[in-house]
This record gives structure tokens, sequence and C-alpha cells, in this order.
């Protein structure tokens, strides 16, 4: 068939791996969807919640994910499409038939816990932002004028990195950002699950967002003021030094955000801070 | 004296604001959002944020114009002293995001940019690239995340708002909410409640805005009492991508950078856009508007967009319907770092580079004016008296609402870039008032109510949810069910409403709200069962969509993004001056006549059987007189004339009978007529 000159299939497959809870063991499932113009994969999704039937005809629950802006501009709905990090709203059903006109293949990121299907939990992602204070410390929000006069220039340095939507993609990609998880125990509260996960979190490698965060917030002419301690953090357990430079994160980030430049600009910056820290000694 | 706390429900632009200043003013939040608040809808605004500024202001702009602008723009239905405080605000609020770090676009001197928006002659909005609304919320959601560490605030995402707690008193006590992962329901006590959850778009179906847009919280606390007002004025934006499963929109930016609206003067030419010679294309705002070209007010693009496309049959496809924006005149370069993002957007989405096509956009589902009724304290010159506990609080007490989920601040119609100066505004204005009322609430502490209250409230829901669970087959298929909603609410009351067609609209939704209860799940599990959330928030769709219906069936007159063609008032034709001027005369006539008929607010109070009762409220128009819209009517200028003359002679009159008194001529009144 075609549309609009384009040849398409009648119908199409997608294979998701699903998983009913954590500590549940995963399995695969396919879905038999038509074909219809202007489709993404959260289209899919949709559809697939309004007749959740396997392409052998058997009901089941429908699939669960996250979503919310359908623009690319949330961050919600991460998951391995065909086997790379992306979104699945603008992932598009006729780009992805081009690589393989029957199938498609949904997974949930790997380095998350998975919730459920391809819902993971990325509270981690988030801890990283707490700990590297990525946040301009002003003194209150009392009228005391505008903010600092910045070049063109600066603002074109900062724009970038500004956008990051923590969608997680560089940490999906990244060899040295391992799955944390914590498991649940008997009567524990969701609290005190939360308060033992982020304990754990601030073990692990902070991840190439976060490291981005911090070139943008010390490069801001206030955020500088408290430049050392953000740059402190990328010296603790689980910061820069884990990094091994594969470069996976910044060609996979959807904003295109230069997270290898940061990364350097951030090796810099410790390594000038360790040299004071040793002169202050 | 126990702790006291606040809820915050929502953490949009609104939700985050308020969270933060409540926090600075000592006070425990418990924040709550469907979504991490990071990923809230506020991050889809691309335009940009209106404000006067020190530019504008030598230009003879002043707050006062941004206040006219925007009751203007509004066609006068909205109160005008929270309007007043708000613009007065704005330059404050935008130095504040400033402050906090927002990227704003730079002058070469290192100035904050500003581009023009629609409705207003000035450049008064300042802009982040083309990603304004994600800067903005990323900067708020960063005080929060340092007030999160401080320990003062404590989130709760992925929770689902299920309803107000009320005491015997009828006082917002707290909430009850259900996490989406466990789904567990829990009752939260709270001193104050304040409810930030965006607009209602998901009513109909497809629309510009996210999928968390339901008004399911909104609607939650009008079937718990709380009143909504103006439903009805739901704004529809003239450019948006039409798509499968959302209507992505092309912001108005694209418009204020030079943008041009146009169709082949041939309907349906099959040449290439850009092929169709100049003489041959029909820019029709050019022409019909020539004051405000491409840029007039949304709901007139909107109305015009439609009616060339359906009326005048000369949409660009045949199927499709749609109308070129035009780009491709301006430099690229000039338009990846003013509009980058949003024309990433279009190509991501349509394949299609608009830098060397002209896009093809149609009118969509954009903004809920209306909301949930809130309440205000007049100051002494005419604007808020801030700190007052009654800024931004419903009809129940206790219970507030901010940002796209009130009624406050754009009458019957928003201004571009008008909306996110109001979400932030809400939330930081109710912050002192919720300080005060906790203050006056001494003994009175929700952590003083008795815990039968709380408990009851919460089995009521978990019983209500596992009786959603253990139902068995009716059939009925949630998403199925919500695809006709959509299509019901569109066909009826977007663009151009008739009564026969919205009468007949309401007993549809009536019809598929009886059905609703006649949903089988597909999932009847209990973890993250997003089955059973949907098909809540699906129930609670109904309510607003009938509040939306009624209200619009009843308002028999135009008004902003109301449009009734039967009621529309056409210009004057007249070729003699004086019969001109005697049919501008009895224009001005009926305009009076139907302002004091329905300048009022609708206000709609759910009933036992789930009929809205509506009532109106007048508007209170005491700073700025209403005068008629004028935009593009034939024979404006005889009209315009004619209602200064008068406008002229009731100044007099009012001025000769002040100084009778020995009072001051009135304050701002006096540049009604400017
Ligand atoms: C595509 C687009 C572009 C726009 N561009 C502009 C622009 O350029 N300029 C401008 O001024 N305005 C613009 N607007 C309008 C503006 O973006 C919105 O009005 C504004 O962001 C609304 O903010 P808010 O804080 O009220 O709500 P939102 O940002 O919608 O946030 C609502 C919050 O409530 C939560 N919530 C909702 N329901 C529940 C529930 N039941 N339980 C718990 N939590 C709940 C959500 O999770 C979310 O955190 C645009 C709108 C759209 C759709
Ligand atoms: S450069 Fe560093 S952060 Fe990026 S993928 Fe490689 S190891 Fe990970
Ligand atoms: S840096 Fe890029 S890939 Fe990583 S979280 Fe941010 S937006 Fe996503
Ligand atoms: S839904 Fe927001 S990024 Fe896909």
């Amino acid at each position: 068939m075609s549309h609009n000159g384009h040849p398409h299939p009648a119908t199409f497959e997608i294979r998701v791996l699903r998983q009913d809870a954590p500590e549940e063991p995963s399995y695969w499932e396919r879905h038999r969807l038509d074909w219809e113009p202007d489709l993404n994969i959260t289209s899919c999704l949709q559809r697939i919640a309004a007749h959740p039937e396997t392409t052998a005809g058997k009901p089941v629950a429908p699939v669960a994910y996250e979503c919310n802006c359908l623009e690319e501009v949330c961050g919600s709905c991460t998951m391995l499409i065909n086997g790379r990090t992306r979104q699945a709203c603008s992932a598009l059903v006729d780009k992805l038939l081009e690589d393989n006109s029957t199938e498609i293949e949904l997974r949930p990121m790997s380095k998350f816990p998975v919730i459920r299907d391809l819902l993971v939990n990325r509270r981690r992602l988030f801890r990283a932002l707490e700990k590297v204070k990525a946040w301009i410390p002003v003194d209150g929000y009392y009228d005391l004028g505008p903010g600092p006069r910045q070049s063109p220039e600066e603002q074109q340095q900062e724009y970038p990195l500004s956008q990051c939507m923590s969608c997680g993609c560089c940490l999906e990609a990244c060899p040295q950002y391992t799955r944390l998880e914590v498991t649940h125990r008997e009567g524990e509260t969701e609290e005190a699950l939360a308060g033992r996960e982020r304990a754990l979190y601030d073990q692990g490698f902070l991840g190439a967002h976060a490291i981005s965060q911090v070139i943008l917030f010390n490069t801001h002419p206030t955020g500088r003021l408290n430049a050392d301690e953000r740059t402190d953090v990328l010296m603790e357990e689980g910061g820069l030094q884990v990094c091994g430079n594969a470069q996976n994160c910044v060609a996979v980030c959807p904003k295109n955000i230069p997270l290898t430049t940061s990364i350097g600009r951030a090796g810099r910056a410790t390594t000038l801070r360790a040299i004071k820290k040793w002169f202050d000694r | 004296m126990a702790r006291q706390r606040v809820i915050v429900v929502g953490g949009g632009l609104a939700g985050l604001a308020a969270t933060m200043k409540l926090a600075e003013l000592g006070i425990d939040v418990d924040l709550m959002s469907l979504t991490p608040v990071k990923r809230s809808h506020s991050v889809c605004a691309q335009g940009g944020i209106n404000s006067v500024n020190d530019v504008t202001r030598q230009q003879g702009d002043t707050e006062w114009l941004h206040f006219d602008d925007t009751v203007y723009g509004g066609d006068f239905l909205q109160h005008q002293p929270p309007v007043k405080e708000m613009t007065e605000w704005g330059p404050r609020i935008i130095d504040l995001m400033d402050r906090l770090g927002v990227p704003f676009n730079r002058t070469p001197e290192g100035f904050r940019d500003q581009r023009r928006f629609g409705g207003t002659l000035f450049k008064r909005t300042a802009f982040a690239g083309a990603t304004t609304g994600q800067q903005l919320l990323y900067s708020l959601d960063e005080q929060v995340r340092r007030w999160e560490v401080a320990g003062k605030v404590t989130k709760y995402e992925f929770w689902d708002f299920l309803a107000p707690i009320l005491d015997p008193q009828g006082v917002c006590r707290g909430c009850v909410a259900q996490d989406l992962v466990t789904m567990e329901i829990r009752a939260f006590r709270a001193d104050a409640v304040i409810v930030g959850s965006g607009g209602c778009g998901l009513i109909y179906g497809r629309s510009t805005m996210s999928m968390a847009c339901t008004g399911s919280a909104a609607s939650r606390c009008y079937r718990a009492g709380a009143k909504y007002a103006n439903g009805e004025f739901i704004q529809v934006h003239p450019t948006a991508i039409p798509g499968a499963d959302k209507l992505r929109l092309m912001s108005e930016s694209a418009r204020g950078e030079g943008g041009r609206v146009w169709v082949p003067r041939r309907p349906q030419d099959p040449r290439p856009p850009r092929q169709i010679p100049e003489s041959e294309r029909y820019y029709f705002l050019e022409e019909r508007y020539p004051k405000y070209g491409n840029l007039v007010p949304r709901d007139i693009a909107t109305r015009e967009i439609f009616n060339v496309c359906t009326r005048e049959g000369l949409s660009v496809e045949a199927q499709r319907l749609a109308v070129y924006l035009d780009l491709t005149h301006i430099p690229r370069q000039i338009l990846d770092i003013k509009l980058g993002g949003i024309l990433e957007i279009y190509e991501k989405f349509q394949g299609v580079d608009p830098r060397e096509v002209p896009m093809k956009i149609f009118p969509a589902v954009h903004y809920s004016m209306g909301g949930l009724w809130v309440d205000y304290e007049k100051s002494g010159s005419g604007g808020l008296n801030v700190g007052s506990p009654r800024n931004q609080q419903t009809n129940i007490p206790g219970l507030y609402a901010i940002g796209e989920c009130d009624y406050q601040y754009h009458g019957a119609n928003r201004l571009g870039a008008n909306s996110l100066l109001s979400c932030i505004f809400s939330g930081l204005v109710v912050a002192p008032g919720v300080a005060n009322r906790l203050e006056s609430l001494h003994g009175g502490a929700a952590a003083d109510q008795p815990a039968s209250l709380y408990e009851l409230a919460r089995e009521d829901h978990q019983q209500a949810h596992q009786k959603l669970l253990r139902r068995s087959g009716g059939g009925e298929n949630p998403y199925l069910l919500h695809q006709e909603l959509g299509h019901v609410m569109t066909k009826a009351a977007t663009v151009v409403r008739y009564n026969n067609e919205l009468r007949e609209a309401y007993d549809t939704v009536c019809e598929l709200q009886s059905r609703v209860d006649k949903c089988s799940l597909s999932d009847t599990g209990n973890w993250t069962n997003q089955n059973v959330v949907f098909t809540k928030s699906l129930r609670d769709m109904f309510p607003l969509g009938r509040v939306i219906l009624k209200g619009a069936l009843q308002r028999d007159e135009c008004r902003g993004a109301h449009f009734k063609p039967d009621f529309s008032m056409p210009g004057v034709e007249g070729k003699e001056p004086a019969e001109r001027r005697r049919l501008a005369e009895a224009w001005c006539d009926r305009f009076e006549e139907n302002t004091r008929k329905w300048l009022k607010s609708t206000v709609a109070t759910h009933t036992a059987d789930g009929e809205p009762a509506l009532g109106y409220e007048d508007v209170d128009t005491s700073l700025m007189p209403p005068r008629p819209r004028l935009y593009g009517l034939i024979g404006a200028e005889v009209i315009e004339e004619a209602w200064k003359a008068r406008a002229a002679n009731k100044a007099a009159a009012a001025n000769g009978n002040a100084s009778g008194k020995g009072s001051p001529p009135a304050g701002p009144a006096a540049n009604a007529g400017a």
C-alpha cells in the first residue's frame, strides 16, 4: 500500500518487553497494529491501550508507559526503541518501518529499575541534581532588580545546557553508569525505601547530565559564586573520575547538548580546584 | 501547636512559584503532581512572557497599557483589580526570573531582548530561545529542589489528587490522593490546599495540551462544591500542526518574527507553495486587518483561518484543512536563533524543513480561560490587597486555585504570552495570603482535626476504587469514549457555535457520561494500573464538559473566544455620512444593551443530579469601562467615532458631578478614552 506516494505495510507488529512489577520476570509480547499516517510510538501505545490484545488475540492488560508533552520536551517517554534509547513521542513509525518493515521492538531503559513494563524509576537522575546543587543560590524572591547583564555569547553558551530535560538517554548509553536498584523490604514504607535508595544512589556515578548542569551553573554570573561547592561534588565518590570518556552520552542526547564539552570543562575545573586545595593546605 | 502544612497540587509554573514562595515564608509544603514536576505541561510554552520593560516604556508603554490590552483582549470579562496588580508585577516578575537564571535572549549590549506578540503594538515579550516555558519552569523547579534539600518541601510525584477533604463546616482541611505506582490511597492533612493543575484540553480529545491536562483535579474540586466560572471560554490557537496523537502548537512567535499566513487564490493550487507567485497568494490577514496584519488577536486569526478553509473553500489541501504559515522569506540564520526550537518541532514531527517549505497549519484547542472561581480583595488603589487570604481562594475556605485552572485573568480571550505571567503571578501572590490564613487559624489547624475526618474520606475513595476495579463487564471502552467525547466537544464548542448543535452536544455528552459507568477495565490489578487512573480522569471530564456546553448554550452573544454567528453584530455599511452615523449610534446602543445583559461571568455550581446550575456574576470594570472591540469590523471608524463621542459625554457628565461634590477627578479611569 502507499500514502502520498510512499509505500507502507497494511499492518505491523510491536514487540514489547513487559514486566508486571519490580522483581518479577520479564517476558515478550506481540501486538499487531493497523498502519495509519503520522503514527509515532506513543500513539501506538495509545492504540494498544484502547485494544489490549496480543497478536494471537489474547486479551492482556495495557502496556504501562510514561508520557506527557508529546513534543519531546518533557523527557517522560524515554525507552529503547529498536535497541536505541530515545523518546517514544518523536519516534515516527514510518521512519522505523524503513529499517524493518514488519516489526518494532520496545524495551524499558536498562539502567533504571523497572516499575512496570516500559515505566522505570528515574529518581536517581533527579537525586544527582540535588547533589550538585543545580540551582542559582539567590537571596530570596523579593524584588531586587534584574539579574546580571550577560552578553548574547554567554546566553548562547548557557541556553543549550539549560535545555536538558532529564530524559536519561545519556545515562542509558553510558558504560560507566550501572544500574542500581534497592529491593522492597517486607512492611517497609515508601519513604523508608526512598531513603535507602538515595543512600545507594549517592555512591553511584552522577552521570553526564549532572556534570553538564554543574558547568551551566558555574558559568552563570550568580551561580559562579558557589562554583567551588559544585566542583567539589564532582571530586567525590561517583564524581567525574568515573567517566571513562567513552562519549556515548553526547551521541544520544536528543537535545544535542554538548556533553563532552561540559565534561572537558569539568575536568579542567576539578584539576584547578585540586591544585588550589593543595596550595591552601 | 502542631506544625502547619500546605498542599500544592500541581508543579507547573503556578504550583512551583507558590511552593517556592511559601517555603521562603517558612511554611512546610507537600507538593503533589501526576508527573515529576519538571515534566509538567508548562515546558511546552514556546513563545514568551509579557511585561512592560525599559524600552517599551520610552515608546509610551506603561503597566496601565498592558492592563488595558489584557482587559480589552479579554473583552472585559475579567475583574480588573487582579489584572491591574498582575501587570504591575510584570516587570518585577521578569526581573526575578532573570535572577533565577532563566537564559533570556540578549541584545548585543547584554540586556534582555523582547519581541512582539499578538494583541499589542509594543515589543513586550521576553523570551528564552523558543523554549521560554521550559526555561521558566526549570528555574522554578531548581529553586523548589533547593527547598526540598533544605527539608521545607516534600514532593509526591506520580500522585493523583482525588478530592479536597472538607470538615463539617465546609472548610478545606486536606485532600485525598492516590499513588500512581503502588495505588495506595492516602488522606493528607493540610491547612490550605492550593490547586494549580493547569488546563483541561483533553476534554476535547486532541489539543495542543499535554496528556496530564485532563482537568481532573479542577473537576474534583467542582464536584466537591467549588464553583467553576466561564467554562465556555476555550481558546483555540490559530496555528497548530495537525497530528494523530496531538495537535502540536506552532507558536505565535512564528508570526511575531514575521511569519505570513496565506492561501493560494486558486483553491487547492497543486503547485509547490514557493512556485506560486506573490500575485496569486492571498495574504488574508494582512488584507483584512492592515493595522495588526498577521498579529491580530488569537480569536480573530483563528476564525479567519477557519473560515478561509471551510466557508471560502481555500484550504491548501482538500482532505486535511490547512493554510500556509510562511517563514521562508526570513534568513535561515535569524530563524535558527529566534525560532530554532519550534522549527525543530515541525521538522521532527512532519519531516519537512519549515525554513525551506511553508508550514501547513490549522487551529486547535489551546487554553482554558475559564476555571475554578476565585476571590480577591481589592485595594484602595484599585489593585489587590496583597496578603489577603481571600486572594485566589475558591468559595471553599482553605481551598485555593492558581494558574490556568483559575478563571481570574484572561476574561473571554487570553493574549499571547500573558499566561506564563498570570501563572507565576498567581503562584507568587497566593503565598502571603495563605501565610496570613495559617496565622489566623490559631488552634484550628489541620493537625488538630479528628483522625476520623481523614479516615472516612480515605475509606470512601478506597471503596470507590475497589468498586471500579471489580465492576464486571459493562463492555464500554474508556479510550473510545474519550475519543467520542473529544469529537462532540470539538465539533460543537470551538471556533463557531450554534445553539442547536450545542443542545445536541449536551445531550450526547450526558449520554456518554452515563456510559462511563459501564466501562470494563482491561487491567484490574493494583499495581501501576494506568487503566483505572485514566478511567477516573475520563469520568471527571464529563462534569466540566457539561459546564462548558451549557455555559456556551446559554450565552447568546459573541465575546472573545465565544463566537455565535446568530448573535454577532455586523458592522455598519450605509453610504450617506448621516445614515452611517445613525447606524453607528444604533450599533452602539445595541452594544451597550448587550454589555448590560452579558458582561457577566458564568458561574457553575455542581448539583446532586450532575446538572450544572448556572448563575451570573457582575464583573468589576471600575478601572476601565468596557468598549467595543472593532478589529476588522466594517465601518469600524464611524462606530469608533460615535463611541468616543459617547464616552466623552459620559466622562464630562461624571466629571461635572465629581467636581460638584468637590472630589478630585477619577484616577486611572480618566485615561479611559485614550
Ligand atoms: C503548546 C503550548 C504553548 C504555550 N505557549 C505559551 C506562551 O508562549 N506564553 C504563555 O504565556 N503561555 C503559553 N501557553 C500557556 C501556558 O503554557 C499554560 O497556560 C501554563 O503553562 C499553565 O501552567 P500551570 O502551572 O497552570 O499548569 P501546568 O503547567 O499544566 O501544570 C499542571 C500541574 O498539575 C498537575 N496535575 C494536574 N492534574 C493533577 C491531578 N489530578 N493530581 C495531581 N497533579 C495534577 C500536573 O502534573 C502538573 O504538574 C502555551 C500552552 C501550550 C499548550
Ligand atoms: S563520556 Fe563519560 S559520561 Fe559520557 S558516556 Fe562516556 S563515560 Fe559516560
Ligand atoms: S543531557 Fe541530554 S540525554 Fe542527558 S538527560 Fe539531559 S537531555 Fe537527556
Ligand atoms: S512525552 Fe514528553 S518527551 Fe515524549
